[in-house]
């Protein structure tokens, strides 16, 4: 029972990175918890952002100042960089969307852990310690290799000091960095996804009947991925879930595999949903009928 | 949205079915997409009144939808809608803010100074702390000019050390016909240099703070000692009226800020060392959030500081003169934050 285990790990996984979130109307919006690695990647993508835009306005004032011979340019391309490095965060998780490109990009954005609203406040104060987090390690390889005197297991000690700081959010469960610590907040999923069409309603569903026994062998997982197949319209995938389905409840090829498919999907959802009903939701084929 | 003719079927199929359900429901969630979507690119000024009477509406139609797709439907891609369309409309919904306009006249006007009143406690001790360090340099290099060295920077001093000559230290004062031979185009390029280095400085005594407060004390403990080394070195050669001018003028903005930043690391600190009857996170969070107030203080106070070191330093060669601007800048900072008025009542 390996896949079995591997199933309910994988659950467990999955309902660990949930977290508990009731609106006033008393719905549990059940927030997911978004991963360091789209932490990460959001990071990356906001810091070539902000470097690219660096350079197109360094571009700019440099040709302004060329052109117009002053060097008010040098000050507007100072406090530029300045606003760019220490705004370019806050600015746009003060927007309505509480995320910067990158992680609207990643789908995930910045909510306040009580469930109130996302005060400025708190995303001043999660911002400013990122300067903190990504400029510390740097600073202690900088300061190292600056001074010869300072030994090299001496850097390494340092720059290992503040990368616990910085991954801070790779040692608690809710992927806090120390910003988000300290402004009470929390990073979390928030995707967009579209509205794919009901393929339970096809008419092509009804093409086929199976009994009973033919649909008591899946579970929830099973019929999820089935859908996922089916809305994927990958015709070598549909081939071979259709054989592995065939195989399984002993039919034999005898029809296309999108029209087995979908009446077996119609039927499996039907037939799992009416259980639901009645309290018994079947979570893969592993579990008791 | 008229739900499709149900074939027929065995009779033991329940009446009830998820593809009714949402043929039913599915106009309402697509006019709360087009709702939320609207409102996020133009915001809640575009929405007609009607619209807005929709908001609520749709939104709990969408959460009601929720909850019963979760007990009833195995449609993952409609599971997943849902839950996506209700949590963006949720933080839509509850997280309506004022406008741009009144929160920066709160910010000004409440916000900020109740902020820096409710660290006076913090700023009081960062205050010692400098002047204890200004104090420690001070003594010891009045005793022994050595320790001049160990204190300032060769490159930061630029000559000003205790082997310099009177002559010289009272030039690097002046400034006025100095900077006017180089050409006083430079001025504002420095002071914005100088606005950008020291924000930077105080965002890293801020977030150093964490560490229970005692990296930003020894980072502003060190600052004091930069600054009374100096002290000593000017008023050994008789000229430390004149050098209290140079400083004073922006010097009482920017110290003053430099306590508000480590104010506000320590007021972190102080919340994770002893949290009180909350829990520990929630008063990192609290003190986070009224120190993140401070620093947006912080860096406006630099700002003026920056302006006060880069053009009136170098404009304004009167000592008299910088001692008024810089006791006036000390009173305006003080009456603004400390002069009690009334609770922000909205």
């Amino acid at each position: 029972m390996t896949a079995a285990a591997a199933n309910a790990k994988s659950r467990t996984a999955r309902a660990k990175k949930i977290r508990q979130f009731i609106t006033p109307e008393g719905v549990d919006l059940e927030l997911k918890i978004a991963g360091s690695g789209l932490r990460f990647g959001a990071l990356l993508v906001d810091l070539i952002l902000i470097q690219l835009t660096l350079l197109l306005f360094s571009l700019l004032m440099l040709w302004i100042g060329l052109a117009s011979q002053s060097d008010t340019t040098a000050v507007v391309w100072m406090l530029g960089a300045f606003l760019l490095r220490t705004f370019w965060f806050i600015g746009f998780e003060l927007g309505s969307r509480a995320a910067t490109p990158g992680k609207r990009l990643m789908g995930i954005r910045v909510v306040a852990r009580d469930g109130g609203r996302l005060t400025a406040d708190a995303v001043v104060a999660r911002n400013l310690i990122r300067e903190l987090e990504i400029f510390l390690p740097l600073m202690m390889l900088g300061v190292g290799v600056a001074e010869d005197a300072v030994s090299g297991w001496l850097i390494l000690a340092g720059v290992l000091w503040s990368l616990t700081l910085s991954l801070f959010l790779l040692f608690n469960r809710d992927r806090m960095r120390m910003g988000d610590l300290i402004a009470g907040t929390w990073v979390v999923m928030a995707q967009r996804v579209k509205l794919d069409a009901d393929i339970g309603v096809d008419a092509a569903g009804d093409a086929m009947v199976f009994s009973e026994a033919e649909l008591a062998v899946y579970g929830i997982f099973e019929l999820q991925e089935l859908e996922r197949v089916l809305r994927g319209r990958d015709p070598r995938a549909m081939r071979e879930v259709a054989d592995a389905i065939r195989a399984k409840i002993g039919r034999a090829i005898a029809e296309e595999d999108d029209v087995f498919l979908l009446s077996y999907y119609r039927q499996l959802k039907a037939r799992l949903e009416r259980k639901l009903l009645f309290g018994k939701r079947r979570e893969d084929k592993y579990a008791s009928d | 949205m008229i739900p499709p003719a149900a074939p027929a079927r065995p009779i033991d199929t329940p009446s009830f079915s998820t593809s009714r359900f949402r043929a039913e429901r599915e106009a309402d969630w697509i006019a709360f997409d087009l709702l939320l979507a609207k409102l996020e690119k133009k915001g809640a000024a575009a929405l007609t009144s009607d619209e807005l009477l929709q908001l609520p509406l749709l939104y709990r139609a969408t959460l009601s939808s929720l909850s019963i797709a979760r007990a009833t439907s195995l449609d993952k891609a409609l599971l997943d809608h849902l839950e996506a369309l209700s949590i963006r409309g949720y933080f839509l919904v509850y997280g309506v803010r004022e406008s741009r306009w009144n929160r920066l006249r709160r910010f000004f006007l409440y916000d900020w100074p109740a902020a820096v009143r409710s660290v006076w406690k913090e700023t009081l001790i960062i205050s010692l702390i400098i002047l204890l360090g200004a104090l420690t340099s001070y003594s010891l290099v009045s005793n022994n000019p050595e320790w001049y060295f160990n204190f300032v920077d060769e490159e930061m001093a630029g000559g000003r050390d205790p082997r310099a000559t009177a002559e010289f230290l009272q030039s690097t004062l002046g400034h006025g016909k100095a900077a006017a031979s180089k050409g006083e185009s430079g001025l504002h390029v420095f002071a914005t240099y100088l606005f950008t280095h020291n924000s930077q400085v105080s965002i890293l005594s801020f977030a150093l703070g964490f560490a229970f407060g005692v990296p930003t004390m020894m980072l502003e403990y060190y600052q004091g000692i930069g600054l009374g080394a100096m002290m000593a070195v000017f008023s050994a050669k008789g000229l430390g009226y004149d050098f209290g001018g140079w400083l004073f003028i922006h010097g009482t903005t920017e110290l003053f800020a430099a306590a508000l930043s480590g104010a506000a690391g320590l007021r972190i600190g102080t919340a994770v060392v002893f949290p009180g009857a909350r829990g520990r996170l929630q008063a990192a969070s609290d003190a986070g959030r009224t120190a993140g107030k401070v620093m947006v203080g912080v860096i406006l106070m630099l700002f003026a500081a920056g302006l006060l070191e880069g053009f009136g330093r170098q404009l304004i060669t009167d000592t008299m003169l910088r001692y008024a601007i810089g006791s006036l800048m000390l009173l305006f900072w003080l009456a603004y934050y400390y002069i009690p008025r009334r609770e922000d009542v909205t």
